[in-house]
């Protein structure tokens, strides 16, 4: 019992950061069917988001508050990884659109060029220009609508633009030359160190888990839960699922599915940059941080289905579960008496990656009879 | 994507061959022998990309994991080198199993003692993979991103595999080829590198024919049929999945074939060759030279690589800037490639905009409607 509870604790954590990671995967891919290859490197840009937290906040202003920053670097994150979405969405995928092939390779592109950028430029620096990036992007938006509307609008906004970069120039210069580690490029992974309260274990019904994990699964829960208030309360999550299911309906009925595609992107980016956090707290981060996920991420979206959430989620703890039953070898401690033969194939893939054969050749064999995953659209069109 | 074939004098396409074929002949005594390595290196990727080129250039599916039919390629080839000049060694095997106490070779290596078997293996069995794979996938209509994600999906599982496989195909060390004997010389010297450059540039010719032949006829316009418009295609009465699948297989084994070469030339092959960046990488040289024009993928694979190689010797952290802009401009301005812009109105277009040809004034569909054949 007490081992059954063990792997499905493990297979529930590695689900979880599996599902906050493929969830705006997921969402963005119902929406305008596009595969995101950047989405591993947005995680990554999330995961060193928090990196960069933690080291503004071991400065002698915001060492009281050190214990939090954790929570600061989710916002962050969030806001991170969306802006650096709006603006990919904005400069690349829209002008692609309809050509789902050709924005899977202009993604790759874009995945290649943020991980250089990482490797090469300071993250100081790069903190600056993402904050350019957010005022640049924001600041015209929360003007009146008096001068948005007025004719001299541009001006407002090109001058908004010059402020924003100044900002960042600033903001930049002030990182680097008060947190020295932030003021060199380099290639090597970072670590970020969690939180004293973070640290340590729990024990619940004489299981111990790790808190790092349990925080990931709650961060996980938040964002479930917040993407599905949010897709299915408000006014834009339905102009949203009205998109999704019909997008040129919607679009002849007033929905502005511009406007649709830029929100949903910078959300999608958003989560994965919140996936970057849970990233972070698991291992240390580099540049490749990303890729270790991204394919697990697809094949949650295959096995899913488009335009579910709850196919999302039951395919990612489905994976993380059955990940760990094979990849430990665990059926093998909770059947001890087993055939030999069986028990030497089950020996045989019990390793990490020897797993994902598995688990691949699995998905594979359940694509044969539903191949459009667990939970298809419902839809009378030939293709789609 | 209509593209106008610019025809040619006999004449100037007689002395292109015979400037080729003299080019070929002499370039082992023109280019340094590190130099002409890479050459035929380039020119053996650029096989691969031929097949690339077939399947997502004629039929539309774009494939990420063409690493795993060129390693497979490699591995046959490697191996075979290797068994074959492993006498000196314990049980006559390859000197990678006694570091894993390995003392019989694995079954399904016995049979790659024999030279002939070896060699059709290496285009026989990534295409019978590619063909299973295919079947398996486009048999429940999986395509478009789908399709794409799940070659790349299978290119990490064959990945892990290899990587984690010491004791049968020592796993992510690889195979090395270059001490191995071939005809009782070194697999590693400039003899037999100049031998298998010669025989790279013959094969890339072959292929390249081999491919020009495949789309031509009634089953070059299935598939790109298939590219177009697949539905229409099934209503017509074809079973898109067969060809489809034919294509996908035909492409499994170029890409064995130029695994097979690259790895004599480069000297090991391992699981890196499985990576899932040089099989994207794969997809751009073919994007760049201009896909649907085959002459343009094998152009693309050698320059790109070319480029890469003096670039990464110059400037090493700026390649990954250069190609990832690379990828982003080619898909964004030039959907077409080099060689499809050049063959399309690519150059006419641009002559316009500088005012050096004028504007044709009669009505555009006129023009269209001519070089169409007007039979309405």
């Amino acid at each position: 019992m007490e081992l059954l509870l063990d792997s499905l604790f493990n297979g529930i954590a590695i689900g979880s950061v599996l599902l906050v990671a493929a969830l705006g995967l997921a969402i963005v891919f119902g929406l305008m069917g596009v595969i995101n290859l950047a989405h591993g490197e947005l995680m990554m840009l999330g995961a060193y988001t928090t990196y960069v937290t933690q080291l503004i906040f071991k400065l002698p202003i915001l060492k009281p508050f050190y214990n939090s920053y954790i929570i600061v670097s989710i916002f962050l994150a969030f806001i991170v990884s969306g802006v650096v979405g709006i603006l990919l969405e904005k400069t690349i995928i829209r002008k692609l659109y309809g050509s789902p092939l050709e924005t899977l390779l202009a993604t790759w592109g874009v995945s290649l060029i943020l991980q250089q950028f990482v490797r090469s430029v300071p993250l100081a620096y790069g903190t600056g220009l993402v904050i350019s990036l957010i005022i640049g992007l924001f600041l015209p938006a929360s003007f009146p609508s008096k001068i948005k509307e007025s004719i001299n609008f541009k001006y407002f906004k090109f001058s908004s633009w010059i402020f924003a970069a100044l900002t960042g120039v600033l903001t930049g210069s002030l990182i680097s030359s008060s947190v020295s580690k932030l003021s060199r490029a380099s290639a090597r992974n970072v670590d970020v160190t969690a939180p004293s309260w973070m640290r340590g274990q729990v024990e619940i019904i004489g299981t111990a888990f790790p808190k790092t994990r349990l925080m990931i699964i709650i961060i996980t829960l938040i964002s479930v839960i917040a993407i599905t208030l949010f897709l299915n309360q408000s006014a834009w999550g339905m102009r949203i699922r009205a998109v999704t299911q019909n997008r040129q309906m919607s679009d002849c009925l007033g929905i502005s599915t511009e406007k649709v595609d830029i929100i949903t992107f910078g959300i999608g980016s958003g989560l994965a940059g919140v996936a970057g956090v849970a990233v972070s707290l698991l291992g240390s981060v580099g540049p490749n941080v990303g890729g270790n996920y991204i394919v697990g991420c697809f094949m949650v979206v295959v096995l899913g289905g488009v335009g579910n959430l709850l196919g999302t989620v039951l395919a990612s703890f489905g994976i993380g579960i059955m990940t760990d039953l094979i990849g430990a070898g665990r059926l093998l401690s909770i059947w001890p008496d087993m055939p030999l033969p069986l028990s030497n194939t089950i020996n045989f893939f019990a390793t990490t990656s020897m797993a994902r054969v598995m688990i691949f050749a699995l998905i594979v064999i359940f694509l044969q009879f539903k191949p459009t995953g667990l939970f298809p659209q419902k839809g009378r069109m030939v293709e789609n | 994507m209509s593209l106008r074939k610019i025809k040619f004098d006999k004449k100037i396409v007689l002395s292109f061959w015979i400037i080729l074929i003299a080019l070929i002949i002499a370039a082992p005594t023109l280019l340094p022998v590190f130099r002409l390595n890479l050459l035929g290196r380039y020119l053996s990727l650029s096989i691969v990309a031929l097949g690339v080129d077939l399947i997502w250039g004629y039929t539309g599916l774009l494939s990420l994991g063409q690493g795993i039919f060129f390693a497979l390629g490699g591995y046959c080839a490697a191996m075979y080198l290797q068994i074959t000049s492993s006498s000196e060694f314990p049980n006559n095997i390859p000197e990678f199993f006694a570091l894993y106490g390995v003392e019989k070779l694995p079954f399904f290596w016995e049979p790659f003692r024999s030279p002939v078997f070896t060699l059709l293996a290496i285009w026989v069995i990534p295409a019978l993979v590619a063909g299973l794979i295919g079947f398996l996938v486009f048999r429940n209509r999986i395509k478009g991103v789908y399709f794409s994600i799940l070659t790349q999906a299978s290119l990490l599982v064959f990945f892990n595999f290899f990587n984690g496989q010491q004791k049968l195909i020592n796993g992510t060390n690889g195979l090395k080829t270059d001490v191995t004997q071939l005809f009782g010389q070194m697999v590693g010297s400039e003899s037999m590198q100049r031998i298998f450059f010669w025989i790279t540039a013959i094969l890339v010719i072959a292929a390249w024919f081999f491919a020009k032949w495949v789309v031509k006829g009634r089953f070059g316009n299935i598939l790109i049929g298939i590219r177009d418009d697949e539905p229409r295609v099934r209503f017509t009465g074809y079973n898109p999945v067969i060809f489809k699948t034919i294509i996908f297989s035909i492409a499994g084994g170029l890409a064995g074939i130029s695994g097979a070469l690259y790895t004599v030339q480069s000297g090991i092959v391992s699981p890196q060759f499985m990576t899932v960046p040089f099989s994207i990488e794969m997809v751009i040289w073919v994007a760049v030279g201009g896909r649907g024009t085959l002459l343009g993928a094998i152009l693309g694979a050698v320059f790109i690589n070319y480029a890469k190689s003096l670039v990464s010797e110059a400037l090493p952290a700026s390649w990954m800037f250069i190609q990832g802009g690379l990828f982003i401009l080619v898909v964004t301005a030039l959907p077409e490639g080099v060689l499809g812009w050049i063959q399309g109105d690519g150059p006419r277009n641009l002559l316009q905009r500088f005012g050096l040809k004028r504007k044709i004034e009669t009505y555009p569909s006129l023009e269209v409607n001519n070089k169409e054949g007007n039979n309405e």
